[in-house]
């Protein structure tokens, strides 16, 4: 990794060429909870003052920008007895400015998923390729455990990453396009007292991250407590609306369906992300439902978060945003339900 | 029509009107950019809103409106006799709509809170299947087109076609709607099936239920949160009889 110091006066001019080459992603401020706490979404945005990057969190997850919730796969239309096939892939450059560690950390997930195993997605791909990521560090937002997942430091998958190290940011430079940038800008190499810097501002961000949850040997646990009635119990008041993996950075479960034009002369097929959350997800052809109950839906959530994909890829799928237990109505959190099923076996 | 090389013929239809506004009808004969190829795809038979004639050989009748006198009784049985299909169009036709909350008055009382002076025959009112079998049920106030356009060509190809059964959270999360219930407002967006593509919290308003229940609706559930966001069981309550698509429901869901 290549590090470098970037003046603070220096940023919104590297924000502003970011945007005058490219479409721009940031956090912006959408509205205000109930509890008069400011909501940010990562949306398109066409000037700096557009962005709050103050943002302790967003309701969605960028994921979209990768992950659509609808994406047209191809389109085929028919012509005389023959028919055509197009495909498109989005390549238009597009920029994701200010996304913290937990995200990016997503990003790198789903790239094991749709970039680096059996069956990449070029889709996927194209996307990933074609978005230049800012990143940003910043004080933990509430209720977040991405520490105890090792999710809130942040090494690959971004163009630049920035920490506050007071007079200026200390800057990761994850590629060549990334170092084209602040280059530009005035960047320096970094000097030791600069590194000290860092590391400080950190350790102080590591401890106000902390909230005391330990993960370890969590899928071991998953697989002890199956039967355990705490699923009963959280899944009493899940409401099956799939919003948890709506939001969540790293859910890419999805079907795939074909839609007809109206002149019956074009087909699309089309993939929209779904939730294992949902009441059909385990529908199958005949009928037959194989997780009926809100209780498997939702115990087999945190089995492909914190088990399944631990087996696929080393590490769980979850980041420890807590966008899922922000966004339940119901209040699951998955802090809460993972306490318990500790307790469950005892100290 | 031809697809995949397959010819299939195109379904004559009728539409009907009851006790409604006409506003589903009105939605068939909207969004122009594919109104042209709707058209074509369908013989429309008799449908008073857009069309003269008054055809009898219909095999498919959508039928809007909720049934709330006796001659709509007799009417709707002479359509159910001819049509092959009879499918119930919008919130009125399907659970009795806003006409129902008639029901929850005397009846009597009503009449002359309408009519004044000169009082209506009228009856309690029902929703199509309470008077005859329906085949299919197209819920919504107004119908989407979308979703009634998806319908059609299913009935065109002759191929079975399903609801989502998820609700509506799904489809405000698909076009970055901010959830509702965090900003303070009372939404049944989590318990009312989806397919209308979630305009009315895009526009600022909470759901008021027009589609009736999603599949399984955790409705204790909903209850319990809401009134944790200071929305009483009879706020909640009253909404989701709104359009009566709960009918049955928001009663025993009730703490």
């Amino acid at each position: 990794m290549l590090y470098k110091t970037l003046r603070k006066e220096a940023f919104r001019s590297v924000v502003e060429a970011i945007l005058a080459g490219s479409e721009g992603v940031g956090p912006r401020r959408v509205g205000t909870d109930r509890r008069g706490k400011p909501i940010h979404q990562f949306l398109p945005a066409e000037r700096f003052e557009d962005m709050d990057f103050s943002y302790d969190t967003t309701e969605f997850s960028a994921k979209t920008y990768f992950l659509p919730f609808r994406e047209k796969l191809s389109t085929y239309r028919f012509t005389d007895g023959d028919w055509e096939q197009e495909i498109r892939y989005r390549a238009e450059p597009r920029a994701l400015i200010g996304l913290h560690a937990c995200d990016i950390n997503a990003l790198l997930r789903l790239d094991k998923v749709f970039a680096r195993d059996w069956y990449p997605s070029p889709y996927y791909l194209s996307r990933r390729r074609n978005t230049f990521i800012l990143g940003i560090d910043h004080d933990p937002c509430e209720g977040a455990f991405c520490r105890a997942l090792g999710t809130d430091t942040v090494t690959h998958g971004f163009d630049l990453f920035l920490t506050d190290i007071g007079e200026s940011y200390f800057a990761a430079v994850g590629s060549d396009r990334g170092l084209a940038l602040i280059e530009g800008f005035g960047a320096q190499p970094i000097t030791d007292e600069d590194s000290h810097r860092y590391v400080a501002e950190r350790k102080r961000i590591a401890a106000l991250t902390e909230n005391g949850l330990n993960l370890n040997n969590l899928p071991n646990l998953l697989d002890i407590e199956f039967k355990s009635p705490i699923w009963a119990k959280w899944g009493a008041k899940c409401l099956s609306c799939g919003t948890c993996a709506m939001v969540c950075p790293t859910c890419y479960c999805h079907g795939v369906y074909e839609r007809i034009s109206m002149d019956f002369r074009e087909g699309a097929k089309i993939r929209q992300l779904h939730s294992c959350t949902l009441v059909d997800f385990a529908v199958v052809a005949g009928g037959h439902n194989f997780r009926p109950t809100p209780e498997s839906r939702l115990k087999y959530r945190y089995y492909h978060q914190h088990r399944g994909f631990v087996e696929q890829h080393e590490e769980p799928k979850c980041v420890g945003c807590n966008r899922c237990g922000r966004a339940c109505l119901a209040g699951i959190t998955p802090v809460e339900v993972i306490r318990e099923l500790q307790e469950e076996v005892g100290p | 029509m031809r697809y995949l090389k397959i010819d299939s013929p195109r379904p004559r239809i009728a539409v009907f009107d009851f006790t409604d506004c006409e506003g589903c009808e009105l939605q068939l004969a909207n969004k122009e950019e594919t109104l042209v190829p709707f058209l074509n795809a369908v013989e429309i038979v008799d449908f008073r809103e857009i069309a003269t004639g008054e055809g009898e050989d219909y095999e498919i009748a959508f039928v809007e409106g909720a049934i709330s006198r006796s001659d709509e009784v007799e009417r709707l049985k002479v359509i159910r006799g001819k049509a092959r299909l009879l499918v119930a169009l919008g919130s009125c036709a399907c659970f009795g709509g806003v006409n129902r909350m008639k029901n929850a008055y005397d009846l009597d009382a009503a009449n002359a809170e309408v009519y004044g002076p000169t009082p209506k025959e009228t009856l309690p009112v029902r929703s199509v299947k309470e008077v005859v079998p329906v085949d299919l049920e197209i819920p919504g106030c107004p119908v989407c087109k979308d979703e009634v356009e998806r319908i059609v060509r299913h009935l065109v190809l002759d191929v079975p076609f399903a609801f989502h059964a998820y609700p509506v959270c799904v489809e405000c999360k698909q076009r970055f709607t901010t959830c509702l219930m965090e900003k303070g407002q009372l939404c049944l967006g989590p318990i009312v099936r989806a397919g209308c593509e979630a305009p009315c919290p895009a526009g600022g308003l909470g759901c008021w239920g027009c589609r009736g229940p999603a599949e399984a609706p955790n409705v204790e559930e909903f209850f319990a949160l809401a009134k944790a966001r200071g929305f009483t069981d009879g706020e909640v309550s009253e909404r989701m009889a709104f359009f009566g698509g709960f009918e049955g429901i928001a009663a025993g869901g009730t703490r």
